[in-house]
């Protein structure tokens, strides 16, 4: 038995290898999560993620062996494997905006593309991950290889956090107010509502939030329409929506007040309860498409 | 998409005219439920124009 793992072993570089794609597929599982937006599936789409990490985990960790063994051709494989990643992108858009085109609430294209970029970042960061692990592994020893392993998890999970709205908006409940056709929530204008069965349904199920923007730059970037529609997908699925296919007068809405800026989010949960949901408006991630900074604009 | 009107309701047929479908209805109740089914049929959305006349609107 020893003799076979002595023969296994022999290789000078069969530990720095082992643990470079050991932590490369633990680094992939870590930023794997199908959390409350639902995304990645269950199971099959797991799966692919999975199994795409472990192609990257394995190019991470060869890539500097190879280049030890003075086979620098092998390097031109890692262009490769950009250019299977970008395709990984195209695939998750593909598959999102097919989905999206039935669901109640769509996510709207940019939050699409912002999922699909990220699953695209993450098989980069594993393929970082591997080769820092082996790289140190090689020439620090196992443990050297130990901790960088734990230190590029750390650093991978720091890199992939976004950030949320709560960090540029205040999010308050407000009143939703049916005066006769005209539906309020707060003092932002929503819309117009002819039919008195729906206004009946709206004040009884209605729930309204005012997100007030904290500085000029939160101001633009909530204006975006696709910032505004994952603010009403996530909503929606996370508090269920309390309409169908069919009645646009049940469909959430975002609207601004072009005075001061403000966006007032109508929508009907089935859950009515307001900490709730003023928790999953403030946890809505901030699109990397539509953050926009204008006040760093150089005036010449 | 452009939002098209599908169908009006009205009470006072002399004020609309185009090539829509109008319905006239001699009291508010008969108004609402002609509008609820219309909207439940079109899929579309009711909205109030005037006090007498509602449209409903594909958006």
């Amino acid at each position: 038995m020893t003799g076979l793992f002595k023969e296994l072993f022999a290789n000078d570089f069969a530990v720095p290898l082992v643990m470079g794609f050991a932590f490369g597929i633990l680094c992939r599982i870590n930023l794997l999560r199908t959390d409350y937006r639902q995304y990645p599936t269950y199971p099959h789409g797991k799966i692919i993620q999975i199994s795409l990490g472990v192609i990257a985990a394995a190019l991470g960790s060869v890539a500097i062996p190879a280049l030890l063994k003075e086979n620098y051709t092998a390097v031109t494989f890692l262009t490769v494997a950009a250019q299977q990643f970008r395709d990984v992108r195209n695939m998750e858009r593909t598959t999102l905006t097919e989905i999206d085109k039935q669901e109640l609430v769509p996510r709207g294209g940019p939050y699409i593309e912002g999922i699909a970029m990220v699953f695209e970042g993450r098989n980069y960061l594993v393929i970082f991950c591997s080769l820092a692990t082996t790289f140190s592994a090689i020439f620090f020893h196992w443990w050297g290889g130990l901790i960088a392993g734990i230190v590029s998890l750390v650093i991978a999970k720091y890199l992939m956090a976004g950030k949320t709205l709560s960090l540029i908006v205040d999010v308050e409940p407000a009143e939703v107010r049916v005066e006769g056709k005209d539906l309020y929530v707060g003092d932002i204008y929503i819309m117009n509502v002819g039919l008195e069965d729906a206004q009946n349904m709206i004040r009884q199920h209605g729930m309204g939030m005012i997100l007030s923007p904290k500085d000029p730059n939160a101001k633009v970037t909530i204006a975006q329409p696709g910032q505004r529609q994952a603010i009403l997908h996530d909503v929606g699925a996370q508090l269920g929506v309390y309409m169908d296919t069919g009645e646009p007068s049940l469909t959430p809405l975002a609207k601004r007040d072009l005075t001061t800026g403000r966006l007032g989010v109508f929508f009907l949960p089935q859950v009515k309860d307001v900490e709730k949901a003023r928790a999953v408006v403030g946890a809505v991630p901030i699109l990397e498409s539509v953050y926009r900074k204008p006040s760093r604009a150089k005036q010449d | 998409m452009t939002s098209n009107i599908l169908a009006v309701i009205t009470l006072n047929k002399e004020r609309i005219t185009g090539a829509v479908p109008i319905f006239v209805c001699s009291e508010h109740q008969e108004q609402q439920q002609i509008a609820f089914l219309l909207e439940k049929i079109l899929d579309g959305m009711v909205h109030e124009v005037t006090a007498d006349t509602l449209i409903i609107v594909r958006h």
